[in-house]
């Protein structure tokens, strides 16, 4: 399977005293990464698309179809959050293998895959494990495990890195990217870090106050003539 | 909790470890239970964006989560509303006879339950400030723990079972009996009448006191208590300066809830009080009913006490009582406090004081039952059917108070959900929120009461509806308590589970099983013995509708005390008292299992 490709058309949502107002294509297969201050929309846009907000108008197209009114399930997405990825009384297997059956009802081929998909996180000798005696970064391969196992063209990260150490969050990054190379998934990541988003991503998507104020390669956001907005946000360094 | 938590790496104050617990008054919820705290706030729209502030999103399939909820609602309403029908029905059938009942007797009973509730919380409260801070200052005090814990059994102890655990310490027969009379010189009378009352009320508020004070030093920041030692306070001082504010912000509250439980008195006054001098308004009413056979009086009675209540109860929101107190608390043993060696000598002293003062009636019990036949009893037919009754009854009405609690919980969070964080709390969310704390508003014998005007009235049979009313009335009293055992769990649960259940599209039963069972399984069943304790011990509603037909434990008990017979009495009260008592280490098992 490969990705798909997003198209939001005049997506608006009003929440809270504040207004989005999103309009982009992304290419799929593509890596985004959605970067911008706090409150500048990140997650509202992510939410959008894994269907937790519902817009007030607008279209999302995924692989052309309208999903914008559709409820979370029904997406071809997979959505990581930063934390609260797991359910805290179930084991490993369990956690990933809800992403194949809603009820736990697997037969033997699932299980199969929920193994394959726990081994390549590699986390195969922590089937059995509950969630309190992970690691945070193991935490997350197990989200991503289950990611695997639901096997949908788009990849939403809300900053899933975020409460890892610089070394971990390298590692998981690096997971990442090999995943989404292998599934060719379409991807957008939220985060904070602009060394993260050089590493992983090919498009820049650049919020602020609810809209997209710069956006383009990654490669033109960290070159010479990057965009006043995104210095201004990074700092000079 | 798991000792694995220090791995939990959480970047804002709400992250939750997993089989974690949520304080609820932290969390700010968005449409999908993701924690509003995570977000910054918002930099003010711009001018150009317009004023539209449209309707956030409403999903469909939350309904089968709030049904529930407005039905339980709508039964508490009937309970209330019945009893409010029968009493109107009665004032005006008998118009001229509820309005004579104002007359000087009211007037006495009124003021006895005035000055008794009073005398109560004054001798209640300030003990327990002291026991208190007995216990916030020495946190390695050998038993600590223990003291704490055993302050929490008056909360699901029967107050007949405490009635007469202080008949059996002081009473003419009593223990002492024989040592206070050498003191006093003459024939000890027995704890009868006002003092007799007092002490009842001060066994079981006294210790709730002394903990809902403890949770005010506990909450004194670690930093003041770090400052007050390398300041070199002393324990003055440190009283004055650190302490005393935390109290004083807990002071009114504290003492609304306490004045509010003694006002509302029923059992002990009823079998410790007595005579037209000793006489409060519930058991006015009581005997009203039962004895005197005067309804219109009786309507009377229950509008004053209803008035009453109602005042206090509203003077005790204000000044934010929590009046549902927490069965168990978790012991924190906090250091970083420096205490000279004659202040612990103290402390330690008061410390004993106060487990003895809660210890002595529950040894009481069990040396007087002890004392009793009770293989003789056990094989009365009479108290097996009361046995078995009582435990059919309060089984029932335990059941259905967890299944209305887990009702009006859950419909409240599907309402809290639906609207956001943004939005602000609609009339049906409120009433699910607070709801149930009408019955605190509104005593078990008021609504006993105005039942047993209408089944009379209607001509109805008033002795052939006692299961009914006993289930009834005791499950929603108990609800406030099942509800606190039972929301914090489900709230913290949902506001983890929420999104990724509705990205995973687990939904219907196989949610239920998997993700909602689990979590809430030992709140439940603490929810469930603490409902059934306070069901098993309670003699309000049984008091007006017991008969030869329908007894039970304690009902039996107050027959037998009636009948001077002390020993079935004691005996009885030990098998009460044991019953509950298994309830509530079931519970309180179940509870620490659960954090």
């Amino acid at each position: 399977m490969s990705g798909a490709d997003i198209q939001c058309r005049e997506l608006r949502l009003s929440r809270g005293g504040m207004e989005f107002s999103f309009d982009f294509t992304l290419a799929a297969g593509s890596v985004a990464a959605v970067m911008g201050p706090s409150g500048s929309g990140k997650s509202t846009l992510l939410d959008l698309i894994a269907g937790f907000e519902t817009p007030n108008s607008g279209e999302i197209l995924i692989a052309g179809a309208d999903v914008a009114q559709a409820p979370p399930a029904r997406r071809p997405v997979s959505m990581v959050f930063q934390e609260n990825n797991l359910f805290g009384h179930l084991d490993v297997f369990s956690n990933v293998a809800l992403g194949r059956s809603p009820s736990l009802k697997l037969d033997g081929k699932a299980r199969e895959d929920v193994r394959a998909a726990i081994n390549r996180v590699g986390l195969g000798d922590k089937e059995k494990r509950l969630p309190a005696t992970l690691s945070g970064g193991e935490r997350q391969r197990v989200a991503l495990a289950r990611v695997l196992v639901r096997d949908r063209p788009v990849l939403l990260l809300d900053e899933p890195f975020a409460a890892l150490g610089p070394a971990l969050r390298s590692d998981m990054i690096a997971l990442v990217r090999e995943l989404s190379a292998e599934r060719g998934m379409t991807m957008l990541m939220a985060t904070h870090h602009p060394e993260d988003a050089e590493r992983i991503a090919d498009t820049m998507l650049y919020l602020e106050a609810g809209t997209i104020a710069a956006s383009g390669p990654i490669s033109r956001f960290f070159g010479p003539d990057m965009p006043e907005a995104f210095r201004r946000y990074v700092g000079s360094k | 909790m798991a000792r694995g938590d220090e791995r939990v790496v959480g970047r804002k104050a709400n992250s939750i470890p997993y089989g974690g617990r949520v304080d609820n008054r932290q969390e700010r919820l968005d449409g999908w239970g993701y924690a509003e705290a995570r977000r910054k706030p918002a930099p003010p729209a711009s001018p150009s964006a317009g004023s539209g502030s449209a309707p956030s999103p409403q999903r469909g399939g939350k309904t089968t989560r709030t049904l529930p909820g407005v039905l339980t609602l709508g039964a508490i309403g009937l309970v209330m509303g019945g009893a409010a029908a029968g009493l109107i029905w009665e004032a005006g059938s008998d118009w001229s006879g509820a309005a004579s009942a104002f007359d000087n007797y009211l007037l006495r009973v009124v003021q006895f339950t005035l000055w008794q509730a009073l005398l109560s919380t004054v001798l209640s409260i300030l003990p327990g400030i002291i026991v208190a801070r007995a216990l916030a200052r020495l946190p390695a005090f050998p038993g600590r723990g223990a003291i704490i814990w055993l302050f929490g059994v008056p909360l699901a102890l029967p107050a007949i079972v405490a009635a007469l655990g202080v008949l059996a310490l002081l009473g003419r027969a009593g223990i002492f009996a024989d040592a206070l009379s050498g003191l006093t010189g003459g024939s000890w009378p027995g704890i009868y009448g006002l003092s007799g009352i007092l002490v009842a009320h001060v066994f079981f508020n006294m210790p709730l006191a002394a903990r809902m004070f403890l949770e005010a030093f506990n909450a004194i920041p670690a930093d003041h208590r770090r400052l007050e030692a390398q300041l070199g306070m002393g324990s003055w001082s440190a009283w004055r300066l650190i302490e005393w504010p935390a109290v004083r912000a807990a002071l009114p509250g504290v003492a609304m809830l306490v004045f509010m439980l003694c006002v509302t008195s029923f059992t002990i006054v009823l079998l410790l009080g007595g005579g037209p001098a000793a006489t409060t308004l519930e058991v006015a009413i009581y005997q009203a009913l039962r004895f005197d056979f005067d309804p219109a009086r009786a309507v009377t009675l229950t509008f004053v006490q209803l008035v009453l209540t109602v005042v206090i109860v509203t003077a005790a929101a204000r000044l934010g009582a929590h009046l549902a107190g927490e069965a168990f608390l978790s012991v924190s043993n906090r250091g970083g406090l420096f205490t000279s060696w004659p202040e612990k000598l103290l402390n330690g002293a008061v410390l004993i004081a106060g487990f003895l003062f809660v210890a002595g009636p529950m040894a009481a019990i069990v040396i007087a039952g002890l004392d009793s036949d009770l293989v003789r009893l056990f094989g009365e037919a009479s108290v097996r059917n009361a046995a078995a009754t009582s435990l059919v009854l309060a089984f029932i009405a335990a059941s259905l108070s967890v299944v209305l609690s887990v009702s009006l919980v859950a419909a409240r969070r599907a309402l809290e959900l639906r609207r956001g964080a943004m939005g602000r709390p609609g009339v049906l969310e409120r009433m699910t929120d607070q709801g149930a704390a009408l019955v605190l508003v509104i005593p078990p014998i008021v609504i006993g009461a105005g039942w047993f005007v209408l089944l009379r009235q209607s001509g109805a049979g008033v002795f052939a509806a006692a299961p009914v009313m006993v289930v009834a009335v005791n499950a929603i009293m108990a609800m406030p308590f099942a509800m606190r055992a039972i929301r914090p769990a489900y709230d913290s649960a949902s506001a983890r589970h929420e999104r990724l259940c509705a990205q995973l599209g687990i939904s219907g039963f196989a949610r239920l099983r998997l993700i909602d069972w689990p979590p809430l399984r030992r709140p439940l069943a603490t929810a469930f013995a603490f409902a059934m304790a306070l069901s098993l011990g309670d003699l309000g509603v049984i008091a007006l509708f017991g008969s030869e037909d329908v007894r039970t434990l304690p009902y039996l008990l107050l027959q037998r005390m009636s009948a001077y017979r002390t020993q079935d009495a004691a005996g009885l009260a030990l098998m009460l008292g044991a019953l509950c008592f298994a309830l509530m280490m079931f519970a309180d098992w179940a509870s620490r299992r659960a954090r």
